[in-house]
Parts: structure tokens; C-alpha cells; sequence
């Protein structure tokens, strides 16, 4: 006799069976939102300019998708540009205080005073100095990137365990071969836990910056919808930003565990 | 091959700040060239200071006293260090662990060094292990990558802290044996906590006692390292038992 059951998966069965978890999980979560959803209009007969049904926003979705997907090109170009424009300075910040002990002194305090100062209150000057294109933008999303990048870069680069630097030193490294070599990699899952923050902050600094002065994006097309009373559209609005935060969020986390699969591990 | 190298330290001292009390005082100690020097002794007794200043590591400490190789060269750049943990990097393959020391030392990695580095790797069996990431491999198998690791570098003294403690009796057997037979061509200095050990490897012997710690001597064995346990050994080990259960009242 055949025993089938006794027979162990495949790593492809499993792998798939793990994402239809997912996938159903998915699924199960958003049903139940939108039952809820549905539930509270039809208990408390909450008027559509307060809450929309659910089949009114999907119903924009579908309709005035060109509208959605143009403004949502731009935030996209907003929160990418300003990600890689703050990651690539939290990164130089982090450098500049592990190799230069009068930097380190001098620009710490600088950087903690610098988040003291709410970034709705640098908004408008940003739009001053950076006119009302996507330039502002992405200085604000990088302005409220760099901060953790900076602190998690920092961090990872400075408690490289002492074993591999004693090690590096027995293997004649220099200084900046023990950097390169040794510190960053042993670096990356922090700046992977960095990373993992600034792609969830980096639609805030975007989107306020567009709600401060823009001509498009997602957070103008709210700021409209809002004043015209189309509730619809600025919840259909609100999901799109939602939905690419959180695409946006599990594509770098894929990523940072296929590049550093020994953290994951 | 490199030559061999003996290394003698003479009345040294080591303290932890400028005023403090020392931890070593008067320590002489002779290291001689291709043979096993054991450091036994309490825990906090010094052993790993005085390897950590032959490999140049002891940086935020006070030592006075000379170091002497029998070459009168300086020891820097001769040393190859074998820690109680591995240390492969978990970012690199193993034959890539094996080879890092030319990449940190800013030379290429040739086909003739990857060869080199899996003739060492078949000598540790762990060649099908080369292209492997070291968290895939079980604590003996890292060990004997990182001797591999050590064999590569090719340096005439090997200080080893410890480097068997993690590891289960029958893993750890084999694995002295083996480093044992591979690096009978080395000064090797090791540090350890377990009699059985040094009585099994150890050319010579030092036991460090008293407070500050000072290194005292034990008569070695006539018969040749790596040793199997006998009277003669039992009874060098129950020595060196009652002169650390001293150390410890």
C-alpha cells in the first residue's frame, strides 16, 4: 500500500500552499473590513458625504481610473525620488559620523534638533524655496526619510561585533577594507530595519507637501475632492495611496530578505 | 611554509587602568617553535589578555614587559587567531570565508588561492561544503572552516582562545585531532578551561595562579601530543585540578 499522506511536500507545494495562506488571509481581512464598513452606513444611516459605501468608491475606482492613475504617478515619483534622495543622504550622514569622530560631535546634536521641528511647519518654505512642482515633494519626504536612516545606519555600523574587527585586524584590514568588507555588510540588516521605516513615513512627507501647494498628486486630489463635497473619490483616493504604502512596503521587505538572507534566516 | 618561531615573555605586567591593581605580575612565559602551549586558570585570570596583546588587540589596557621572537623581527603580521566563536562571516560562502583574508588585505582572489582554499577545505572535510552559507552548517562544521580559514593564512604562531568549548565532546575529540595534525608546524598558543584538553594537546603546559596572576609551569608528559587518556594523563589532570581549585578558594 501507498501511503500518500506520509509523502513530504515539494519545497515549490509548499512555497504555493504558504501563498494561497497569504493570499486567503488577504482576503478574509478586506471582507471583513468592508462588512464592517457596509455595517456601520446601514446601522447608523451615515449620509455619503460623511461615509461613501463601499460600491460608491469602487464605482470611482473603475470610472475615473485615468484621473486616479495620473495623479498617483505623481506621488509615486514623489515618494521614489524622495526615498532614494533620503536614503542616500541617512546613508553619507551615518559614514561621515563612524569615520570622523569632530563630525560625529557636530552633527548628532544638528540631526536630533533638526526632527524637533514638525515637517508641516517646514512645508511652506519648502514650496517658497522649491516652487510647487515635485521638487518640494521630495524634499519633504526626504527631509522625513533621512532621520531614520541616518539613526539605523549609524547604529548598524557602529556595533559591528568586536570578534570580526579583531578578526579584520589579524587579516591586515585597513581601515577602509574593514569598512567595506566587514562594518557594511555587517551593517545592512539595520539599514534594512531603516529602510523598512522610511518606505512607511515616505507618502506622509509627499502627500503633506501636496496638501501644503501642488498642482497634482494624490494629496491635491483629496484637497478637490474634499472642497467639491466628492467624498468618494477621496476615499477612492485614500485606497490607492494605502494600497501602494503597502505594496510599496512588502516589496522592500521582499527585497531586503532576498539581499540579506542571513537576517532572515 | 613559513619558518617556525618561538616567542618569549619576560616579567610582564598588566593592569586595566593607570592606578588600578594589576591582573598579571611577573609573568614570564616561553612559547617554543612548533609545539602546543597550553594557558590554563580561573576565568578573569588573564589567559585571553595575554593572547589578545601577541595578536595586537589589547588596546585599552597597561602592559609593560618585553615580548621576544626568537627572529629579534617584530611579531605583527605572523599571527593567526582562532576565537571561541567562529567568525564567518554570514554574508560570504565558506571557500569565500576561507579566502577573506586576501580580500582584506586589498589582493585579489585568483583561481589558484579558490583551489588552495578548497585543498584546505578537503583537508578539514568540508569541501562540499564550500559554496554553503555558514549558518547552513552545524557548529563543528563551522569550527573546522574557520581552522581552514586559519590554515590559509599560513602565519608561523596560531593563538587560539577556547576555540573547542562550544562544541560536544565527540565533535570536539576530532576537531583537536584534527587541528592537532594540521598545525604541528605552528607555535600554537592555546587558551582553554579544560584540563583533559591541555593534557591531550598541550607540548607544555602554564597554569596562572594567584591574584595578581602569575604563570607557573607543569611538568609535561614525555609521551607525544595529541595524547590518549591514560593513568599518566588522569593523574596530570587531577594536578592541574587541585592547583586551580586552589586558585579558586
Amino acid at each position: 500500500m501507498h501511503n500518500v499522506l506520509a509523502q513530504p511536500l515539494s519545497p515549490i507545494g509548499s512555497r504555493r500552499i504558504s501563498w494561497l495562506k497569504k493570499a486567503l488571509q488577504v482576503l478574509i481581512s478586506i471582507s471583513v473590513l468592508v462588512v464592517l464598513w457596509q455595517g456601520a452606513i446601514t446601522i447608523w444611516d451615515l449620509p455619503s458625504f460623511i461615509l461613501p459605501t463601499p460600491l460608491s468608491v469602487f464605482d470611482v475606482l473603475t470610472e475615473r481610473y485615468t484621473i486616479l492613475f495620473k495623479h498617483t504617478w505623481v506621488t509615486a515619483q514623489e515618494i521614489l525620488i524622495g526615498l532614494l534622495l533620503g536614503v542616500s543622504i541617512g546613508l553619507f550622514f551615518a559614514l561621515q559620523m563612524l569615520l570622523f569622530a569632530p563630525v560625529r560631535r557636530w552633527l548628532l546634536p544638528i540631526l536630533i534638533a533638526s526632527q524637533a521641528i514638525p515637517v508641516f511647519a517646514i512645508a511652506p518654505i519648502l514650496m517658497l524655496w522649491l516652487d510647487y512642482g515635485i521638487a518640494s515633494k521630495v524634499a519633504m519626504a526626504a527631509i522625513i526619510i533621512f532621520f531614520p536612516v541616518t539613526t539605523c545606519c549609524y547604529d548598524g555600523l557602529r556595533s559591528t561585533p568586536q570578534g570580526y574587527l579583531d578578526l579584520a585586524h589579524t587579516l591586515g584590514a585597513n581601515r577602509w577594507r574593514r569598512l567595506w568588507h566587514i562594518q557594511l555588510p555587517a551593517a545592512l540588516p539595520a539599514l534594512g530595519s531603516g529602510l523598512r521605516v522610511a518606505v512607511v513615513i515616505a507618502p506622509i512627507g509627499a502627500v503633506v507637501g501636496e496638501w501644503v501647494g501642488s498642482s497634482a498628486g494624490l494629496g491635491y486630489l483629496m484637497l478637490q475632492a474634499n472642497a467639491r463635497m466628492m467624498i468618494d473619490e477621496m476615499f477612492a483616493a485614500l485606497f490607492i495611496l494605502s494600497l501602494f504604502s503597502v505594496a510599496l512596503y512588502f516589496s522592500v521587505d521582499w527585497l531586503l530578505k532576498k539581499l540579506i538572507p542571513w537576517h532572515a534566516q | 611554509m613559513t619558518d617556525a618561531l618561538a616567542i618569549k615573555i619576560q616579567h610582564a605586567r598588566l593592569a586595566y587602568g593607570h592606578t588600578s591593581e594589576p591582573v598579571l605580575q611577573d609573568l614570564s612565559l616561553t612559547f617554543r617553535a612548533n609545539q602546543w602551549t597550553c594557558l590554563l586558570g580561573r576565568s578573569g585570570c588573564g589567559k585571553t589578555s595575554v593572547l589578545r596583546k601577541l595578536a595586537g588587540l589589547l588596546e585599552d589596557a597597561y602592559w609593560h614587559g618585553d615580548i621576544l621572537t626568537c627572529d629579534g623581527q617584530p611579531l605583527a603580521g605572523r599571527i593567526a587567531y582562532m576565537a571561541q566563536q567562529d567568525l564567518l562571516l554570514p554574508w560570504l560562502s565558506v571557500l569565500d570565508n576561507v579566502c577573506v583574508g586576501y580580500r582584506l588585505k586589498g589582493q585579489p582572489v585568483t583561481e589558484a588561492i579558490r583551489q588552495q582554499g578548497l585543498r584546505l577545505l578537503e583537508q578539514v572535510d568540508m569541501a562540499d561544503k564550500a559554496q554553503a552559507l555558514p549558518q547552513t552548517l552545524s557548529g563543528g562544521m563551522r569550527q573546522r572552516a574557520a581552522l581552514a580559514r586559519t590554515l590559509m593564512q599560513d602565519q608561523p604562531v596560531v593563538l587560539m582562545d577556547e576555540p573547542f568549548s562550544a562544541l560536544d565532546a565527540v565533535t570536539r575529540h576530532k576537531l583537536q585531532t584534527l587541528s592537532f595534525e594540521l598545525l604541528k608546524h605552528k607555535t600554537v598558543v592555546l587558551v582553554t578551561h579544560d584540563p583533559q584538553e591541555a593534557v591531550r594537546l598541550g607540548h607544555q603546559l602554564y597554569v596562572f595562579e594567584g591574584d595578581p596572576a602569575s604563570a607557573r609551569p607543569l611538568p609535561a608528559l614525555s609521551s607525544q601530543p595529541p595524547r590518549r587518556l591514560d593513568s599518566d594523563t588522569a593523574q596530570l589532570q587531577e594536578q592541574i585540578l587541585e592547583r586551580l581549585e586552589v586558585d579558586h578558594a
